[in-house]
């Protein structure tokens, strides 16, 4: 079987969002880099399928020549091999990442490792477009179960579980599939030493897509205004107990 | 024309709908608004939607859509595009709004913005949508002859429309199997564990300043006085001291309490995305300079586990009293 989970580099913002001069990306040069977390979680969610099942596994991003960084730390965490489909940096729309990501997972099928399963993020944490799994999995005429909070493969068949108001919705369907996960749908592992080590040998294979023209283009990025709140300072320590219990009192939930 | 996805209607169009449909009259101008409902209860939805300023209203009858199918659904609205040409769809940004909009996106080949909070008509279309769960705004032109658009939920004001009576169109449309290889096929029922998270009153919430599992201690004791429940940070659940369904923010719950007591907690957006609807917050942090102090309306600076225990010490001698 071949689980392929596909991931997207967003910059971990901190506190506060503080944008480029031209406004239209966010101003990371102070900032660190992780996995988006809804794909994070199908990294590890596409490592213990292989560790139940004997899956060969890899991991798949567009994004810039940096992206191999986590790249490299979805293979720490035990993915055996990567794509990089490099791009010069700018976010690009849903349509032309979905169609880029296809052409990659054609291309593993000619190659004769067609992804039984393919993992994505229900939504990135930076564009929130909330169509990529959908587009790609029509693209491949698969089905494809968002949302997805539980997940096991069984003689040919995935079963999705996805939470709703009340419960659980259970969907059933054959493999090959599409499913996008979400955060909470099992706890990521911290990669050991060793491990980490190993990932700078597993290989990293590259490409260069064609971006498409965008149908929905950015113009620019907004920081919203803050609530205008001010707090104020109840105290210090153990002595603010009795103001913090008069403002409970206050706004009356003491 | 504009054409609404609408997910259901149990007797009253609920909020998320009713913020869509505000949405959606304010998009069309004077333009006609029609409505399509799939499945059962479509056709008792037509009074309320005509309340709603829908004209007509398109109800999709067909004995395999009695279980939700996205791609099933997403394949009735398709026929009502293909019938009526709308210039654009909205729905509602829920989970299921989301999921059909992006399936009919993939379906028709069509533009899909999500999380709009407001919109202008025209070609190009003009839309402001969420980015990182509301904490950036993006400004945005949609090209095409059908757009696509959902809702951000609860961002919208609900507005009185004028009302008319809405015609009911009912059809039967062409599903093949494959539009329903994914149903649902079980419902598990939630196990009864008392408040959730989504609606407590007060939210005793713990960041990385608890310092450890047990730390949670005193939160939970506060909490328990004050009839809340605790949440916490993305930190705290990655750490594993406390479960996922107790994380506040982005990819976690998002909560607009009475009270949000944020303990810990930096404050970064992530966590803010969830929490910032709360009506108060009241800040417990040893770094006065932390981001989370900018948003709260309260705050006091000192260790979390010394505070909490003396306000918790504090509520029981005062209510003794």
């Amino acid at each position: 079987m071949n689980v392929l989970v596909c991931v997207k580099r967003v910059p971990l913002t901190g506190g506060r969002m503080v944008l480029r001069d031209d406004q239209r990306a966010l101003e990371t040069r102070h900032l660190g880099f992780t996995i988006s977390p809804h794909e994070e979680c199908g990294v590890e969610e596409a490592v213990r399928i292989a560790e139940a099942h004997g899956a060969a596994t890899t991991v798949l991003t567009l994004g810039p020549p940096e992206a191999e960084e986590q790249l490299r730390d979805a293979m720490a965490i035990g993915i055996d091999r990567s794509i990089l489909l490099e791009t010069d940096g700018e976010d690009w729309d849903p349509d032309s990442t979905a169609a880029a990501l296809v052409d990659a997972i054609e291309a593993e099928r000619a190659a004769g490792r067609d992804p039984d399963l393919i993992v994505l993020g229900n939504e990135s944490a930076d564009a929130g477009n909330y169509q990529v799994g959908a587009r790609v999995a029509h693209a491949l005429s698969r089905p494809c179960v968002n949302g997805v909070k539980g997940l096991t493969i069984d003689e040919g068949q995935v079963r999705c579980e996805r939470e709703v108001a009340g419960g659980r919705d259970v969907y059933v369907v054959p493999l090959p599939a599409v499913v996008t996960v979400l955060e909470g749908i099992n706890l990521p592992r911290y990669p050991s030493v060793p491990a980490k080590l190993r990932a700078q040998r597993k290989p990293v294979e590259r490409s260069t897509p064609q971006r498409g023209q965008a149908r929905v283009e950015l113009v620019r990025l907004v920081v919203p205004e803050g609530q205008g709140r001010q707090a104020e300072i109840l105290g210090s320590g153990a002595d603010a107990a009795p103001a913090v219990v008069e403002v409970l009192r206050q706004i009356g939930v003491a | 024309m504009v054409l609404v996805f609408v997910e259901g209607v149990d007797g009253a169009v609920d909020d998320v709908t009713a913020q869509a449909l505000t949405f959606a009259r304010r998009y069309a101008a004077n333009e006609p608004l029609e409505a399509v409902v799939v499945g059962a209860g479509g056709r008792e939805a037509a009074p309320a939607l005509g309340a709603e300023g829908v004209a007509t209203v398109h109800v999709a009858e067909h004995e395999a859509l009695d279980a939700y199918a996205p791609l099933a659904w997403a394949r009735c609205v398709a026929e009502v595009i293909e019938r009526r040409s709308p210039g654009a769809v909205i729905g509602a940004g829920s989970d299921r709004g989301s999921e059909v909009l992006a399936h009919l996106a993939a379906l028709g080949d069509l533009p899909l913005a999500a999380n709009c909070v407001s919109a202008q008509a025209g070609d190009p279309a003009t839309v402001t949508r969420l980015r990182w769960g509301g904490s950036l705004l993006e400004e945005a032109r949609v090209h095409g002859a059908v757009k696509l658009l959902t809702v951000a939920p609860h961002t919208v004001a609900i507005e009185d429309a004028t009302g008319v009576e809405a015609t009911v169109e009912t059809f039967t449309p062409v599903l093949s199997d494959a539009d329903l290889v994914v149903r649902v096929c079980e419902r598990i029922a939630a196990g009864g564990v008392g408040m959730s998270l989504a609606e407590a009153p007060v939210v005793v919430s713990g960041g990385r300043g608890v310092g450890s599992a047990e730390g949670f201690g005193p939160l939970e004791e506060l909490a328990d006085l004050l009839g809340g429940v605790v949440g916490c940070s993305r930190a705290v659940t990655s750490a594993g001291w406390r479960p996922h369904t107790d994380q506040v923010g982005q990819t976690g719950t998002k909560v607009a309490p009475d009270l949000y007591i944020a303990c810990g907690i930096s404050g970064a957006t992530q966590h803010m995305a969830g929490c910032k609807a709360s009506k108060r917050i009241l800040a417990i942090n040893k770094d006065p300079e932390a981001p989370m102090l900018a948003s709260a309306d309260y705050a006091v600076i000192g260790d979390v586990g010394e505070i909490i225990r003396a306000i918790v010490a504090e509520l029981r001698r005062t209510r003794g009293a």
